[in-house]
């Protein structure tokens, strides 16, 4: 379905996504004409699925990111739906993923401080249902986290 | 950045879901005038808080039918080994993101690969034969969504 070309356009995006179509036809060797043609064409076969702006959390005063493992009673056959549904509900949660594995569901969450994090996990992270165990990761920095796909 | 309004919050929750929207088009939505718009857009761009875009694309459609996050644990410390891990785990082009973290692991690394024995290939070609790794945890992502955070 893609061909060379295509896997060109999508490897300069991923590097730069905000340059111009005509900068980055430029770079391709391509008419611009032809660049938007086939933009088109990933997006309406759904390869190209938008573009979203990157918010540094940190510069807008969260200073603390902490990745909470969390373990579920799957007894409870309602645990995962009702935990993520709950999560949701919660403003500082940023990501929820679920996984296959010895973590069932990870939590990314933020906080100005300690102090303002230690309010978050006592009165909202600790009411959450069906947890049976959480484990938590304090993040220090990012290394690489332009998540690009090696097309 | 101080001073931040709910206009600035609404732009900020706009352009998150979508980057390509023009500050015409987003102003409409809001009721502010383009040059407005504009100007707080480029007020936040410019205290970092918009730190860029990122491209979404169908990772299925694409080929990359498994992610894995891996928690690694190094076996040997100390700054220089730090840095030779960091530059080379970086340089897979299957790592996709690498946390440095406190906890029970030192890195969590994002890999996706074509399936389960691609991935196989990666661990133990890559990850494993990388300088300094001791423990490895691997879980499988089955789901992730973002949320839009706390924006007003």
């Amino acid at each position: 379905m893609l061909d060379d070309l295509d896997r060109r356009i999508l490897r300069y995006m991923q590097s730069d996504p905000e340059q111009s179509i005509p900068d980055l036809a430029e770079r391709l060797g391509l008419t611009a004409s032809r660049l938007s043609r086939r933009l088109e064409k990933l997006r309406e076969s759904g390869v190209i699925l938008g573009q979203r702006a990157v918010i540094d959390w940190r510069a807008l005063g969260y200073e603390v990111e902490v990745s909470l493992r969390v373990t579920l009673d799957k007894t409870n056959p309602r645990a995962f739906d009702e935990f993520i549904e709950a999560a949701r509900g919660i403003a500082e949660v940023i990501e929820i993923q679920t996984f296959l594995g010895q973590v069932d569901v990870r939590l990314s969450v933020i906080a100005r401080d300690m102090p303002h994090y230690q309010q978050i996990y006592r009165a909202a992270i600790l009411n959450l249902p069906h947890i049976t165990d959480i484990e938590a990761l304090m993040h220090v920095a990012r290394i690489k986290s332009d998540e690009v796909l090696p097309v | 950045m101080s001073g931040l309004d709910d206009l600035d919050f609404a732009i900020l929750r706009a352009l998150s879901e979508d980057a390509t929207l023009s500050a015409g088009a987003l102003g409409r939505q809001l009721g502010l005038s383009q040059p407005a718009t504009w100007r707080r857009i480029k007020r936040l761009q410019e205290a970092g808080i918009i730190a860029g875009r990122r491209l979404e694309l169908d990772k299925e459609k694409l080929g990359f039918g498994v992610t894995v996050f891996l928690g690694v644990k190094l076996a040997t410390k100390g700054r220089v080994s730090l840095e030779d891990f960091e530059r080379a785990v970086s340089a897979i082009p299957e790592v996709q993101t690498v946390e440095h973290v406190l906890g029970m692991y030192d890195y969590r690394l994002r890999v996706t690969a074509r399936d389960i024995s691609d991935f196989e290939r990666v661990l133990r070609r890559r990850v494993m034969t990388l300088p300094g790794v001791g423990n490895v945890e691997a879980n499988v992502l089955l789901s992730e969504e973002r949320r839009p955070g706390p924006l007003g």
